[in-house]
């Protein structure tokens, strides 16, 4: 029986240690890993509560991050609960394997710490492997700091796990900027946190031998579309809901309040900025500051879930601002941002329709200063005034030499 | 909000001082954040490692940072780092050498007109840790020149911080964190 830990009612933890500790308490039954910077710590965390006593589960070291989420699918496949973590590339060698795992409705847990992907090679955070498993029929939760990186690993065993659900949850956090900056988090004990994740409702587990199933079957023509067809229709029709039974149960029980679409000073905005990560809470802070100091009605808003794309909750956040900047902290290689795209899509559903823009920023680690957000605030202003883009729709900002922009 | 920038070579302890701090003034009940830039970082190329402090929860994600104050752990980096970057009028400097003050500044004229404060950490860790660690001889350091603590509040939360290690090493360290904190200058 594992040992439980004694942890204080505010600990200092980066968002690696964050994520472990949930993973710790979750008590799960198998991690297969292989570890990558910068979520190395998480495995490496992980590997030292097993050393110590504190975990009951299996921990297999594998050979690769495709043989990682392979050795997760089989285990969940088999009827455990199972999480895992990984980063840019390792995240890009697991991509055929996430698919095997939504498609097989297992609900796996990955920890992605966000990093930029090769070449050029670069350890630092950005969201191009966030960006890259969109399509992947996993729910993918985004944390702004180290307390919700623990927060959110912990909601997404009991989101993916419910058996309306059995859906493979990613729950994402900024490299380096979350995975190692240490913070203020206050963590659950031991006990509250297991009571809130609870018992594995294992579903059609292959190690039940008195009740043969089979996992992963060839389809082709004849069911292929209905199997995927009603996998888009449970993300698209059963998540959001389970996601705010989770977040309303999870508030009830640490007073920490999330939501779908996270909405800071929203409610008399004329411009906001819609960001994912560190970004939105820097953004936030400068929000707050242009209010004061300026009296620009500034606003932040951001997916808390970015798959399912919550649609109605967006259109609802951003109906009545006049503009919006769409912040991709991810090269797009000859398009819009993806969360350009997403967002724009989602206001052209609405009556008064907002002025959007796009901001490439921060790749590869590149800093994101409040200088930055002042400067997207300003030129949002003059596209609120003006009733059009005064800017090209598309810039880069941050980037060194004559400034980068499109359309 | 205080700031605070170390100047270290990777393996010297500053994301661990930063970190130890971080968690020393988290149980005033503050907010703190620990970080460093790493790179490609190999053990003994220079690197800087970041707090901030403060009373209500820090949203501030970005990397840049006008510090309050400058803690330089090795003595090389005085000549070779770039320690005065992005700099205010009020920043302090807190310099490990084995120089004295007067010293110091004619060796490195950039830092003249500046407040600056004088310290052995290397010298003080070979003595009393046994080895060339200076993070933690540097946080007395930092307690004395910015009153953040009481000395014998902090040994005794570091005592905290530091209690998955040995006894001998524990009181190693609160040797040096007094020491430090009583010499510097």
């Amino acid at each position: 029986m594992a040992e439980k830990m004694e942890l204080n009612e505010v600990e200092v933890w980066d968002g690696n240690m964050a994520a472990s500790q949930a993973l710790r308490q979750a008590q799960i039954d198998v991690v297969a890993a292989y570890p990558i910077t910068p979520s190395t710590p998480v495995v490496q965390n992980y590997g030292s509560f097993l050393a110590n006593g504190y975990i009951d589960g299996e921990f297999v070291l594998v050979e690769s991050e495709h043989a990682a989420m392979s050795g997760c699918v089989g285990a969940a496949a088999a009827g455990g609960r199972v999480a895992t973590a990984t980063s840019s590339q390792g995240f890009a060698l697991m991509s055929e394997v996430l698919y095997q795992a939504s498609g097989m409705r297992l609900p796996i847990v990955l920890v992605v710490v966000n990093r930029a992907l090769a070449a050029p090679l670069n350890v630092n955070g950005d969201h191009s492997d966030m960006y890259m498993g969109r399509d992947s029929g996993w729910i993918q939760l985004d944390a702004f700091n180290a307390q919700e990186a623990y927060d959110m690993t912990l909601m997404a065993f009991r989101i993916g796990e419910d058996p309306e659900i059995r859906l493979p949850v990613m729950s994402h956090q900024d490299g380096f900027i979350t995975s190692h900056t240490a913070e203020n988090v206050r963590p659950l004990s031991d006990d509250e946190a297991y009571e809130f994740v609870g018992e594995y409702p294992a579903v059609n587990p292959m190690l039940d031998l008195a009740n043969p199933v089979t996992y992963g079957v060839q389809t082709e023509e004849d069911w292929h579309f209905e199997h995927k067809a009603r996998q888009h229709h449970d993300l698209m029709t059963k998540v959001f809901g389970k996601v705010e039974e989770v977040f309303a149960a999870f508030e009830k029980k640490t007073g920490r309040k999330y939501n779908i679409v996270e909405k800071y000073d929203m409610d008399d905005a004329d411009v906001a900025i819609v960001a994912l990560g560190t970004t939105v809470e820097t953004a936030k802070m400068v929000a707050e500051k242009l209010r004061k100091e300026q009296g620009i009605k500034a606003g932040v808003v951001a997916p808390r879930l970015f798959r399912p794309w919550p649609h109605k909750q967006i259109i609802e956040a951003l109906q009545n601002v006049k503009a919006v900047a769409c912040l991709d902290r991810s090269s797009p290689n000859g398009a819009m941002g993806a969360l350009y795209n997403e967002v724009a899509g989602s206001l052209y559903q609405c009556e008064n329709r907002p002025v959007v823009t796009n901001y490439i920023y921060g790749l590869g680690g590149r800093d994101f200063t409040v200088e930055h957000a002042e400067e997207i605030f300003k030129e949002l202003a003059a596209n609120a005034e003006a009733g059009k883009p005064t800017t090209p729709l598309q810039q880069f900002i941050g980037l060194r030499g004559p400034k980068l922009s499109f359309y | 909000m205080l700031e605070i920038r170390w100047h270290s070579r990777a393996g010297q302890g500053a994301v661990t001082g930063a970190k130890g701090l971080g968690d020393v003034v988290a149980r005033t009940g503050k907010y703190v954040q620990a970080f460093a830039f790493y790179g490609s970082a190999k053990r003994g190329a220079a690197m800087t490692a970041y707090n901030r402090i403060d009373d209500e929860e820090i949203l501030n994600h970005q990397k840049f940072m006008s510090p309050d104050y400058v803690l330089v752990i090795d003595p090389g980096l005085t000549y070779t780092a770039d320690i005065t970057a992005n700099e205010k009028e009020s920043t302090k400097y807190i310099i490990t050498t084995h120089l004295s003050k007067e010293e110091l500044l004619e060796s490195q004229p950039k830092l003249k007109g500046k407040e600056v404060y004088v310290v052995d950490c290397i010298q003080i860790s070979l003595d009393t840790i046994g080895r060339a660690m200076p993070n933690t001889p540097m946080l007395g350091a930092l307690m004395k020149v910015s009153g953040m603590f009481e000395l014998d509040y902090f040994q005794n939360a570091m005592k905290t911080v530091l209690s998955k290690f040995p006894q001998k090493i524990i009181d190693a360290n609160m040797a040096a964190i007094e020491r430090a904190y009583n010499s510097v200058k």
